[in-house]
């Protein structure tokens, strides 16, 4: 066992972080510039220099990179501000689709203006009458001439207002079974009949959308997989959204409370010193370092060319879960001012409040933790699937409920 | 980076499996729960013979002087066949303390008997109920004489020797001494875990010779046990891995209402969460691993992590391992009680939980300071 980089890791290593410290974007270069604007600019950049995408192959935009490579790029642009989180689904989830399903010209028309951040995607998938059954969709396209006709409702599209294209899973026939009607698409955001909404949060911010179809041509060319194969497509896109998500957290973690405990007081001395905050953040922070030397684990079979374990599939899971609590508990040491979120007055700038209120959306969005738990225990644990009452029944016939 | 164990170790992990599938069978620790022998004396001579006691054991004392990362793997595989023999005692804290603070008369006098199982050796330091601590020491060393009582004792009615820690009366603090147990007043005591023997022992001015330097007994016994948290949570979370997968066994082929009990969420979603336990866990302890096996100035700090994530991994798959398998869990004649004493006994052997949750914190604190 040993931490470091392998002799070619490590010249890997250096390169990037040559290229990041000459030019990573500075504070006055991104001064002014809205989230989406300041994430072309950085995107637009490491495409010119060719690190963009890096483990794309170099036909589509990338540099061919291997999957350590990829890590350690990560972890070498992690140590700068950079901005980017519009390009995640685009390129963290629809790239991986098309390479995999999408014919050839689509691959080089679509992929360079992806990789170098000219065009944004967003993903159509949940609805109303589906979340965690994301097979339920109801979104119907019919089939008139060469192209389908879209009508419906699509819910939780992050950034569909500021989107180029879309990918979209679709009942293309509701006479069969759920799994077995579905066609996915990527279409045009821009397409008459579109009419985005955006969706206020309990956290107050609007991170999500709804999406409204009326009539909606997507030319039949744009069809990844064959009809009636799109639930075999969108788990492609549904894998590589989890590993997306992955271990992700942020905001609250075990060294803020950590700080936060050494400064207000328990009993008339430093709240650091009760048995029980201890107790809990030894906890939190047990959790932390088992995820992140998963992760250590995940690398080495990575190093070695091999394909990760089903390890890291906790990540989230864990992580949504552990910084609710977090958020929850730093508020409790505050005692009476635990309430105030009001930036002029309350600790950290409203940060607990606000991790607070965003926590539960975690613990739902890409996969409920249930469903989590689910996949846990029938895909890494082998444990047999559910009783499904809808399973081999047409989705027309399917009960609904409300 | 390679955060994974060698092939050679890859290699003993499966010998060991093999091995202990064989000859520490479920049958093996049920006939020490059921019968009075304090140990499973044929395994513990087959496994002397594959040299398990003799790893970290420097071959100038007839060791075979591997690292520390090959003791891990075997701690993980007794862990999981819940062996009942005294390799903790003697090994993760006995060996360990004189490869620590023994003299070099001490060492050549007994890591070779320790390293070919010839004799067994335990650590000393519970005096009763509470945490123990420098000040509540009531065992007196005086005049190469200790005496005083200490209870409970992992392996003390087997052991040829123990690792005491005890107060001089020269007013030093706390020092460790090695008494040898012959003639010694010794009771075996009934616990938890009838897997593992445990005794009280009063001694009664009976020598005992001082390892380590004076008055350094309690930050030796510190150090000891950052090093042993590492391998009791080895242990901890290969029995943590059996739990789950008797449980993952049990509910597939259990029916009820109809189909098999594991097709239910309130099942799955129990089992789910102690992978995640033990996942969490197990990379916790391959980076205690990783410090115990380079002496890492991190050691503390990763064996505490370790050691708690593994003490809670351990507990949760244990009893709902005995959850799941519903009335039948509960009775002798299945095995879940194996899992859900030996969890219960490794988790307090060397520390509680919250003790060790106290020292991540302060591990940490440490760190901050530095």
């Amino acid at each position: 066992m040993d931490f470091n980089d392998s002799a070619e890791e490590a010249a890997f290593r250096e390169q990037a972080r040559t290229w990041l410290a000459a030019n990573a974007p500075t504070a006055e270069e991104l001064a002014g510039l809205d989230e989406v604007q300041a994430a072309k600019l950085w995107q637009k950049r490491k495409y010119d220099a060719g690190w963009a995408c890096i483990r794309w192959p170099e036909e589509y935009g990338g540099r061919g990179a291997s999957a350590i490579e990829q890590v350690i790029w990560n972890q070498e642009e992690a140590k700068f501000a950079t901005p980017g989180g519009v390009f995640a689904i685009g390129q963290g989830m629809a790239a991986p689709t098309l390479m995999a399903w999408g014919k050839e010209e689509h691959k080089r028309k679509h992929l360079p203006p992806l990789a170098s951040g000219e065009h944004i995607w967003c993903q159509l998938f949940s609805e109303p009458a589906g979340g965690s059954d994301l097979a339920a969709l109801r979104t119907r396209a019919e089939k008139v001439g060469d192209d389908w006709v879209i009508n419906g409702q699509k819910i939780w599209t992050s950034g569909a207002h500021y989107s180029d294209y879309g990918i979209i899973v679709l009942r293309t026939d509701p006479t069969v079974p759920k799994h077995k009607g579905l066609s996915y698409f990527f279409l045009d955001m821009k397409s008459p009949g579109i009419d985005i909404r955006p969706i206020k949060q309990i956290s107050g911010d609007a991170n999500f959308n709804e999406v409204y179809f009326t009539d909606v041509r997507v030319p039949d060319d744009q069809r990844l997989g064959a009809v009636g194969q799109g639930w075999q497509v969108a788990l492609t896109t549904l894998m590589n959204e989890r590993m997306a998500i992955g271990g992700g957290g942020g905001g609250v973690g075990f060294r803020q409370v950590f700080d936060l405990a050494r400064k207000v007081e328990i009993d008339g001395a430093p709240a650091i010193r009760d048995k029980n905050v201890r107790a809990k953040l030894a906890t939190w922070y047990a959790q932390e370092a088992g995820l992140k030397y998963t992760g250590y684990r995940s690398l080495t079979a990575l190093s070695k060319g091999e394909i990760p374990g089903p390890e890291n599939s906790i990540g989230k899971l864990v992580a949504a879960s552990k910084t609710q609590d977090m958020a929850s508990f730093a508020m409790d040491l505050l005692e009476l001012s635990g309430a105030v979120s009001d930036p002029a007055y309350g600790a950290a700038r409203g940060l607990y409040q606000g991790m607070f209120m965003g926590a539960p959306g975690g613990r739902i969005a890409g996969g409920s933790d249930e469903i989590m738990l689910n996949i846990l225990a029938e895909r890494v644990l082998g444990l047999p699937q559910d009783v499904r009452v809808d399973k081999g029944i047409p989705f027309n016939e399917v009960p609904t409920g409300r | 980076m390679n955060f994974e164990f060698s092939d050679e170790q890859n290699l003993l992990r499966e010998q060991a499996v093999g091995f202990l599938q064989e000859n520490c069978p479920p049958a093996a620790v049920r006939a020490i729960l059921d019968g009075d022998a304090a140990y499973d004396q044929a395994l513990w001579k087959k496994i002397a013979e594959l040299g398990w006691m003799a790893t970290v054991v420097p071959e100038r004392y007839g060791g075979i002087g591997l690292s520390h990362l090959e003791l891990c793997v075997i701690a993980e595989e007794l862990g999981r066949a819940v062996a009942p023999v005294p390799f903790s005692s003697s090994v993760y804290l006995a060996t360990e303390a004189l490869l620590l603070a023994g003299s070099e008369s001490q060492q050549e006098k007994w890591l070779p008997k320790l390293a070919t199982g010839g004799a067994i050796g335990t650590f000393a330091l519970g005096e009763g109920p509470g945490q123990p601590t420098p000040a509540k020491l009531a065992t007196i060393a005086a005049g190469g004489r200790l005496a005083g009582v200490k209870m409970p004792v992992a392996d003390g009615d087997v052991a040829d020797f123990a690792v005491v820690v005890a107060k001089a009366d020269s007013g030093d603090g706390a020092s460790l001494y090695l008494a040898e147990l012959d003639g010694v007043a010794r009771t075996p005591v009934a616990t938890l875990d009838p897997t593992r023997s445990h005794a009280r022992i009063a001694f009664d001015n009976d020598a005992a010779e001082p390892l380590g330097a004076p008055g350094q007994g309690w930050a030796l016994a510190q150090r000891l046990f950052d090093r042993a948290a590492v391998l009791f949570a080895w242990e901890q979370v290969g029995g943590a891995a059996a739990a789950l997968d008797m449980a993952k066994e049990y509910a597939s082929q259990r029916y009820a209402f109809g189909r098999p009990i594991a097709s239910y969420q309130a099942i799955k979603h129990k089992l789910a969460h102690a992978y995640v336990k033990n996942t969490l866990a197990r990379a916790n302890c391959y980076y205690g691993a990783w410090a115990l096996g380079t002496d890492a100035a991190e050691l503390p700090l990763a064996a505490a992590t370790a050691r708690v994530s593994a003490t809670q991994a351990y507990y949760y798959a244990s009893k709902e391992n005995i959850q799941t398998h519903g009335g039948m869990g509960f009775t002798w004649e299945f095995d879940c009680q194996f899992h859900y004493r030996r969890a219960k006994l490794l988790s307090v052997n060397i520390g509680s939980e919250s003790t060790w949750q106290d020292k991540l914190i302060a591990a940490v604190e440490q760190r901050n300071a530095a």
